[in-house]
């Protein structure tokens, strides 16, 4: 450790305001306290400072991640083979591996893009490489269809880092979550290559099987023919966008973003209450319409609607940040995604178009909550004159 | 019939040194200081050069803009020297003691019967006056004003904070005059927040009203109790006082004379024996320190608490208003990822490290920032360290904004930085949250006067 410390420490000069690498200083500074959390100590206020900073917690959102990432590799794998009929001639690692050189490339599109991007702004501004990137970078690739084209993902990422992140000045000002605009961007800039079933299963140049659709659960239920198989959407066997296939996994992030109290529990129980009212709603007035008349627990499982109530309304920028509005803001993503879902057959996924109609408003929800507690500390001097 | 307001929201943080209670013992104290520094928003004038001879009770400088208010010499003795910073800014005054203790002769009276003019002029002439503080904004109390009450809190919540109990035992006849001083200068009342569970002898003080408090750190913070009792509004005064500093003013009374000895509590991870010790208002820290801390690694000292104290040398002199002396780690070393230690070690207030599954072990703290200071990113964060109606984030963001209108209707009247200290520990960005209320304290005073 002693080295890379020392390497860091003698390299620092270098890269100060006048001497010759100066335009790398935003790097040297981000890899060193990736490396070493800094020796700053405090100059004012509070002499003691909690151990967690924003690389533990953008770091532990990374690490929730991970399962629904893995079982998305998996999966990747598992179509692939499903589609080109050799799935009970290959192993786990097979499957997996396949999944893994398939997703990976994707990942480092993304990193290799945005990180790049925010190397260059923090250096321009003069400011750290702050860390709200660490989670986006992994996000966007999990809700990409697999086959969408690198080159789509590098544009995405880039229009998603440079317009909703840094022109409002970085991390922790953003208005939109920028990795749901990523996705927006892709869905609307380029519909036809990413709309139909060809995007959600990769083939690998092989020609599928006779009877193969690549369909997923809810572009069949859009179309008036819900077919939903419970245990492998709940598993996570579905065609669908990397990582949010699995229920599972993302569950289990949940329950690490829950309990580590990085994500909102709040945020993400009302959302799933807003998903079952607006179910139980649609259910009442179904008729023969068999998209209305889905259960609405099988709406959680199919589609991104389980993924973005777990990792992308919880965001706390973008989100609302009273606790009072939090409730509001999960409860409306969660009506409006289902809403949007069976009643506008022009857009199958209404998860990602609900969450960021409710970034745009929740300052909005915001403003009334703090306005009450305005009004409240008014009426106390009215009650008293 | 008191009170009993039960807050949740809080923290107690649990270091490693806190101070058993025994009295130990210093050498005689040599020199002792006041600074200019410990009240915010005071320009201080001199009254005395170097090589002057004074007394106990001694004015050594005024506020410029309330010549009344003045600041006596806790000792007798001489001026050594006044230290001045950049600017010419008054640092500090110090004056080395003589040994012998001399006071000024003031009149010997009970409270209880002397006018609020009389017991206003012993206050400002003895130099005691600089004891109570105004809210809002935390500053100096302005003789002219009458406040609408005066709270004291009886206890101290802080992390490894002294025990007023044991401090002021056997202290009741004075505590008790100089309350009935207070009381002599408000039209309403003067509130005692006790403890619950250990309100100790300040249950029977009498010629106040008592409420009682149960919860973690802030329950123990004056402005949190202001704020459930009754809480400020725009265009009122409430004044505050530490319940050990009353005791000067007691002493006032009852004696006729300046005793400006205190008793101070050493503790912190880094001190052998943390235990109590005897010195004097603004003494020098030497007398107390030396031999007494462990000197394994850099040390930081801080006169106060770890949340609001002020950072000090080994030579360095006593804060106007601390009772405490707090020794930890300066802690200014690289750490290898550190960010993704699992944390058995590593307290928090948050739920992110390992160390949240032992509830009971005491940690060593050291005042590394632990990460870059970063934007406002998570939210709900300070709500949960704060027992106050009062969204702290927005308040924060409309002083940031300089929005005087918004800091207003948010509730900075109600605010001093302490109230928000233990937020700024469990930030996840590193605020500077203490600075920035007094930045917009300073702005309020400013632009309002």
């Amino acid at each position: 450790m002693k080295f890379i410390q020392k390497f860091f420490e003698d390299t620092k000069p270098h890269v100060q305001k006048g001497a010759k690498y100066h335009w790398l200083h935003s790097v040297h500074d981000g890899v060193f306290t990736l490396f070493f959390v800094p020796k700053h100590t405090s100059n004012s206020g509070s002499h003691i400072h909690d151990f967690i900073d924003l690389k533990r917690t953008m770091g532990l959102v990374v690490f929730a991640l991970l399962p629904a990432l893995l079982m998305g590799m998996y999966n990747t794998g598992y179509q692939h083979f499903a589609a080109v009929g050799e799935l009970s001639g290959v192993g786990f690692w097979d499957i997996f591996l396949y999944g893994f050189l398939r997703v990976l490339p994707v990942i480092m599109v993304s990193y290799i893009v945005g990180l790049g991007i925010e190397f260059v702004f923090a250096q321009l501004r003069g400011h750290e490489i702050q860390e709200g990137f660490l989670v986006s970078g992994m996000l966007i690739p999990m809700i990409m269809p697999i086959n969408t084209p690198l080159w789509m993902t590098a544009i995405a990422t880039a229009f998603s880092v440079v317009f909703v992140k840094e022109v409002f000045g970085g991390t922790g000002m953003n208005i939109w979550n920028p990795a749901l605009v990523a996705r927006a961007f892709v869905f609307f800039a380029y519909p036809s290559q990413m709309s139909g079933e060809s995007v959600w299963v990769s083939l690998g140049g092989k020609q599928a099987i006779d009877g193969f659709s690549g369909a997923t659960p809810m572009a069949e239920a859009a179309a008036g023919q819900p077919n939903i198989d419970v245990w492998n959407s709940f598993i996570g066997l579905i065609p669908g966008s990397i990582g949010e296939t699995s229920t599972l996994a993302i569950l289990i992030g949940a329950a690490i973003l829950v309990i580590t109290g990085i994500g909102s529990w709040k945020i993400i129980v009302s959302t799933f209450a807003g998903g079952a009212v607006m179910g139980l709603i649609l259910n009442y007035f179904a008729g023969d319409n068999a998209y209305m008349a889905l259960p609405f627990w099988e709406h959680f499982i199919i589609g991104g609607f389980a993924f973005g109530a777990v990792f992308m309304a919880t965001d706390p920028v973008s989100g609302t940040q009273t606790e009072r509005g939090k409730w509001i803001y999960g409860f409306l993503i969660g009506i409006l995604a289902i809403l949007i879902r069976v009643v506008n057959p022009a857009y199958p996924e209404g998860m990602m178009l609900a969450i960021l109609l409710m970034n745009t408003f929740a300052p909005l929800v915001d403003h009334y909550v703090v306005e009450g507690s305005i009004k409240k500390r008014l009426k106390r001097i009215k009650v008293k004159a | 019939m008191s009170k009993h307001f039960k807050l949740k929201r809080g923290l107690d943080i649990r270091l490693k040194g806190g101070a058993e209670t025994v009295l130990g013992s210093v050498s005689q104290i040599r020199t002792v200081a006041l600074k200019p520094t410990d009240f915010p928003g005071l320009t201080p004038k001199l009254k005395v050069k170097a090589d002057m001879q004074v007394k106990a009770g001694d004015a050594l400088f005024f506020d410029k803009y309330h010549p009344e208010i003045l600041f006596s010499s806790p000792v007798s003795g001489t001026v050594k020297a006044v230290n001045r910073g950049e600017r010419r800014k008054i640092l500090e005054i110090v004056v080395e003691s003589d040994g012998k203790m001399e006071s000024l002769a003031f009149t010997k009276a009970d409270p209880s019967v002397l006018s609020r003019e009389q017991v206003k002029t012993h206050l400002l002439q003895s130099g005691l006056w600089p004891f109570l503080k105004q809210r809002p904004y935390g500053i100096l109390a302005k003789p002219a004003d009458v406040p609408k009450h005066i709270f004291i809190s009886c206890f101290d919540s802080a992390p490894l904070a002294p025990d007023y109990s044991f401090i002021l035992k056997g202290q009741e006849k004075m505590l008790q005059s100089g309350i009935n001083a207070l009381a002599k200068l408000t039209d309403g009342k003067v509130f005692l927040g006790l403890r619950d569970g250990d309100a100790g002898f300040f249950g029977q003080l009498k010629n106040v009203e008592t409420n009682i408090f149960s919860g973690p750190h802030p329950a123990g913070v004056v402005g949190i109790q202001i704020h459930q009792v009754s809480p400020i509004n725009k265009n009122e005064i409430v004044w505050t006082i530490n319940l050990l500093d009353v005791l000067f003013i007691g002493r006032l009374f009852e004696t006729g004379k300046i005793d400006m000895r205190k008793i101070v509590a050493l503790t912190g991870s880094e001190v052998n024996t943390p235990k109590y010790y005897p010195t004097i208002l603004g003494g020098c820290l030497e007398n107390v320190l030396v031999n007494n801390t462990k000197k394994e690694v850099k040390e930081r000292i801080i006169s106060g608490n770890v949340l609001t104290g002020t950072k000090v040398e080994q030579d360095d002199y006593l804060g106007f208003f601390d009772h405490q002396l707090t020794v930890i780690p300066e802690g200014d070393n690289y750490e290898f990822m550190g960010w993704a230690d699992p944390g058995f070690n590593k307290f928090t207030a948050s739920k992110a490290f390992f160390s949240k599954l032992f509830p009971k072990k005491s940690y060593t703290l050291d005042a590394n920032l632990h990460g870059g200071e970063r934007a406002f990113v998570l939210s709900g964060q300070y709500e949960k360290y704060l027992p106050m109606d009062i969204l702290p984030v927005y308040l924060l963001k409309a002083i940031l904004a300089n929005d005087i209108d918004k800091m207003e209707e948010l509730g900075i009247y109600e605010i001093v930085e302490e109230d928000l200290a233990l937020c700024e520990y469990a930030c996840t960005s590193k605020i500077k949250v203490q600075d920035i209320v007094r930045q917009g304290l300073d702005l309020m005073m400013k632009e309002l006067g």
